[in-house]
């Protein structure tokens, strides 16, 4: 098993031409329209009418181009495992190649959660088509019915007669056979690859051994490097610029300057770096300059006095509360937080007149391309972006702000460029987790039923920071969602589960402090108002309440749940792009302090493809949820973020990680979202935990800067 | 400007450079090593970890000037095949996630490997501590480092 990296579509070509002729099969990965894959040699294989491509070599090779930007999700090893699992190939002769942006491809892009849900059927579809032709060769070959031959491990079987041919041999013949217009795919208790905990990372060796995978290990011959210095405080804009020192430095070319930027150009990074210290810029206020402080005030102030959007609303609010028992009230805030991936951002461009080349890692490279494309005006067709390893994306490289800040640079100087952010750079310059504070209300009757639920979310350039469909929408007869947004020079973007990474924290410990009140045990509490949605839903629901259950009951039994003396539990559930996960947190005390012992998840994200790259990928969630709850801020004076580089920047580290348990529900649906759905719940599971052992409630991120974590008793 | 002769890999380099440049930078711009990765550029993450006699050290903030004659190994250099019993590990613990910082990973516990080769759990988590992955691959860094253990 190798991958291979740096080709282009040509090159894939010409290496088929060189593994000899063999088939090329063009199918379309996405589009759920193109269920027929069309069959062409090699030497059409460029024909544009096709959108990706499996080929198998006379000599055997196995060849599957994965599209999507790969920055460790791994859709590089699980991709080509829905394949090859129809294709019943042997995983050992496959060779997968990370393709560049291509028309051909749809749905080219990493986030949402959504590759490997988008794609099943068609990869499942593009496996089992060419598997049927194998066999149909192999069959025409030795005059037996089609239905008596099998495919298993690369060959075509005949068991009566005990003949036998690999695909190899095969696939020229099989190349001539119509396209069957459907295809039978395999039941899933047959499944070899998929589901298994067998396969590994395609890319591991070359991860292992410091190959040149990721956009910042791009180099090219005469190319420049390039830093941008841009205005420190969001509010400010560039008034002018002294660059003659700078530009006197050894190694520096040039200082060029565009919209608020001015740009230090030069023949090495260091030199680059250190000559950017030089610059004289003077900045003037365009907006207002703003800081923590003010925006804790205006949170406070918006949440009573802002105009607020309805997002949902279910009877009658008012009446349910003016009837209740009892009234519980909960309010939670969190502080934008940085993407901070390990790989700052950066990326290659060389517009040249007759068009332009972009390398580098995007989650959006067809969203880079039209975006250059208008910016400078250049036709897309005149524009190739090659999609490097991403090192890390959470969201930021969704945005192609460095990919069109190295284009425009290039354009000016009219030289290849490669421009690159220091971690600095990356952490003041916005596209952050927005500031939220959220104000939950619930109304209890005399029986400590639900009677009643507000929520009001107060956003820092949030969009909508409610999830209105979401539990508990649709087990309450009175509920009333709504939001007031403040729109800030301090710019946001997606962050990993955007939004549910903290409304999920703030929902599930706020249904904590309810099932509390209403004297009910939480896990009980939650399937109780389950039970109640699936009796008499009200409203809209979006979520399925049979599997929510599943994931509550086998988490509280993997748990312990309820059973154990010796940790405080707290548990959490949460639905998002569209899967369930359940968690359960154990926390001790330690020298006064709760410290989180261990994590149990219990997933339902359908079919898994790769156990043990799910598994790894829950476990990051939980880490990633964890680690930013507990520890990570983002504060702003005049405009300025405090924090800049990991130093004060706080990120969770080894020695802080719980131990996680990760199980998955095995019910057989077709995939749903994986890469993001473990986040969310962690926040709220060991919130709730902190409580039961603590008595007090979390309520605002960082955790540690509450005072639970101050009190030494 | 100056002409630095540097041993890495257990090969004569040579860098044209300014004499603070760090380590860093002249592997990855004037050397063609990329393997070892910018991360924060002040010593806090450990993706730009590399050997200097047999030490792991920080080459971002390491000044090629203070080098001299100083054994350097990067992660191109820490096998011939890519088959130490650090990165057999990581293949079989299927450690990576986005991979960046594991080169970084992979120098630091070689480094520990080297001066304790059966370091218990909360050694390799005291070690390891230094080594920021963004993914949260630390279970299995863990593992992994565990594992390579038992093959040295």
């Amino acid at each position: 098993m190798k991958s291979t990296t740096t080709n282009s579509r040509r090159d894939f070509l010409k290496m088929s031409a060189i593994t000899g002729g063999g088939l090329v099969l063009g199918f379309n990965w996405f589009s759920a329209e193109a269920s027929a894959p069309v069959v062409f040699s090699s030497v059409v294989a460029g024909d544009i009418n096709f959108n990706s491509y499996l080929s198998i070599a006379t000599d055997g090779a196995i060849t599957i181009m994965s599209p999507n930007p790969e920055l460790g999700q791994n859709i590089i090893t699980s991709f080509p495992m829905v394949v090859a699992e129809e294709l019943e190939a042997d995983w050992k002769m496959v060779k997968i190649l990370q393709a560049n942006l291509d028309n051909k491809f749809d749905r080219q892009l990493t986030g949402g959660s959504g590759a490997v849900p988008h794609s099943w059927k068609l990869l499942r579809n593009a496996g089992a088509t060419a598997k049927f032709m194998l066999i149909e060769a192999a069959a025409q070959k030795w005059a037996v019915p089609a239905s008596e031959c099998t495919a298993a491990n690369s060959f075509v079987n005949h068991s009566r007669s005990g003949k036998k041919l690999g695909f190899g041999e095969l696939a020229e013949a099989a190349s001539k056979i119509p396209v069957p217009a459907t295809v039978k795919l395999k039941d899933r208790k047959d499944f070899k690859l998929i589901g298994k905990s067998s396969i590994r990372n395609v890319e591991n060796l070359k991860i292992v051994t410091g190959k040149p995978l990721f956009g910042l290990d791009f180099y090219r011959d005469g190319m420049v490097f390039a830093m941008i210095q841009r205005p420190e405080q969001f509010g400010m804009k560039l008034k002018s610029f002294d660059g003659s020192i700078a530009k006197s430095m050894p190694g520096i070319i040039d200082v060029v300057s565009f919209k608020n930027n001015v740009a230090v150009v030069g023949k090495s990074t260091w030199q680059v770096l250190k000559a950017r210290k030089m610059l004289k810029i003077e900045y003037e206020k365009e907006f207002a300059l703003e800081s923590t402080e003010d925006h804790d005030k205006l949170f406070l102030n918006l949440m009573d006095n802002g105009q607020a959007t309805v997002r949902r609303k279910d009877g009658d609010v008012d009446a349910a509360f003016k009837n209740a028992a009892k009234v519980i009230k909960g309010e939670y805030q969190c502080p934008f937080i940085s993407h901070s991936p390990m790989e700052p951002m950066n990326f290659f461009a060389h517009v040249r007149p007759d068009g332009v080349e972009l390398v580098g890692p995007t989650q959006t490279p067809g969203r880079a391309r039209a975006e250059i494309s208008k910016l400078l005006t250049i036709p897309e067709d005149k524009i190739t972006v090659q999609i490097t390893r991403l090192g890390g994306g959470f969201g930021r490289r969704l945005y192609n702000d460095f990919a069109l800040e190295a284009a425009e640079l290039s354009s000016i100087i009219k030289a290849p460029v490669k421009l690159i952010w220091t971690k600095e750079d990356d952490m003041t310059a916005g596209t952050y987790r927005p500031a939220v504070r959220y104000r939950f209300e619930a109304a209890l009757d005399a029986s400590g039923n639900l009677t009643g639920y507000k929520l009001r979310g107060v956003g820092i350039n949030s969009g909508n920071p409610t999830r209105e469909n979401n539990f508990p929408s649709g087990a309450v007869e009175n509920l009333l969602i709504d939001s007031v947004e403040h729109k800030s020079p301090i710019t946001t973007g997606a962050w990993r589960a955007p939004i549910t990474n903290f409304l999920a924290f703030a929902e599930q410990a706020f249904v904590d402090e309810v099932a509390q009140a209403a004297g009910k045990d939480p896990v009980q509490f939650r399937l109780d108002l389950l039970a109640k949605a699936k009796k008499s839903p009200v409203g809209d629901i979006r979520y399925d309440i049979s599997r929510m259950e599943g994931v509550i009951k086998m988490v509280a039994e993997k748990s312990g749940w309820g059973k154990k003396k010796d940790v405080s539990q707290g548990f959490s559930v949460y639905f998002s792009h569209a899967s369930y996960v359940a968690q359960v947190a154990d926390v001790v005390m330690r020298a006064g302090l709760p410290v989180v012992k261990k994590i149990y998840a219990v997933s339902d994200c359908g079919q898994v493809v790769s156990l043990n790259g799910a598994s790894h990928q829950v476990m990051g969630g939980i880490v990633d949820g964890l680690g930013h709850a507990m520890y990570s801020k983002l504060s702003f004076r005049d405009g300025a973020a405090d924090q800049n580089n990991y130093n004060t920047y706080r990120l969770i580290r080894m020695k802080e990680i719980p131990e996680i348990e990760t199980h998955f529900v095995d019910n057989g649906i077709d995939p749903t979202g994986l890469g993001e759905p473990a986040l969310p719940p962690t926040g709220g599971a060991v919130a709730n935990a902190i409580f039961k052992a603590t008595g007090k409630r979390v309520r605002n991120q960082p955790f540690i800067e509450e005072d639970v974590f101050k009190t030494i008793s | 400007m100056a002409i630095y002769k540097l041993q890495v890999n257990g090969k004569t380099l040579q860098a044209d450079v300014e004499a603070d440049t760090p380590l860093l930078w002249v592997l990855r711009d004037h050397l063609g090593l990329v393997g070892t990765k910018y991360g924060c550029g002040i010593a806090q993450c450990g993706a730009c970890t590399v050997h200097v006699n047999g030490s792991a050290t920080r080459s971002c903030v390491y000044p090629v000037s203070a080098i001299g004659n100083s054994q350097v190994i990067t992660i191109e250099g820490l096998s011939e095949k890519g088959d130490h019993p650090l990165q057999k590990a990581w293949d079989e613990i299927d450690v990576a996630q986005c991979g960046y910082c594991q080169a970084g990973q992979i120098m630091t516990a070689a480094a520990l490997l080297k001066q304790n080769p059966k370091p218990s759990m909360d050694e390799i988590e005291v070690t390891m501590n230094g080594n920021i992955c963004r993914c949260g691959a630390y279970h299995r860094i863990r593992e992994a480092v565990k594992l390579a253990s038992t093959k040295i």
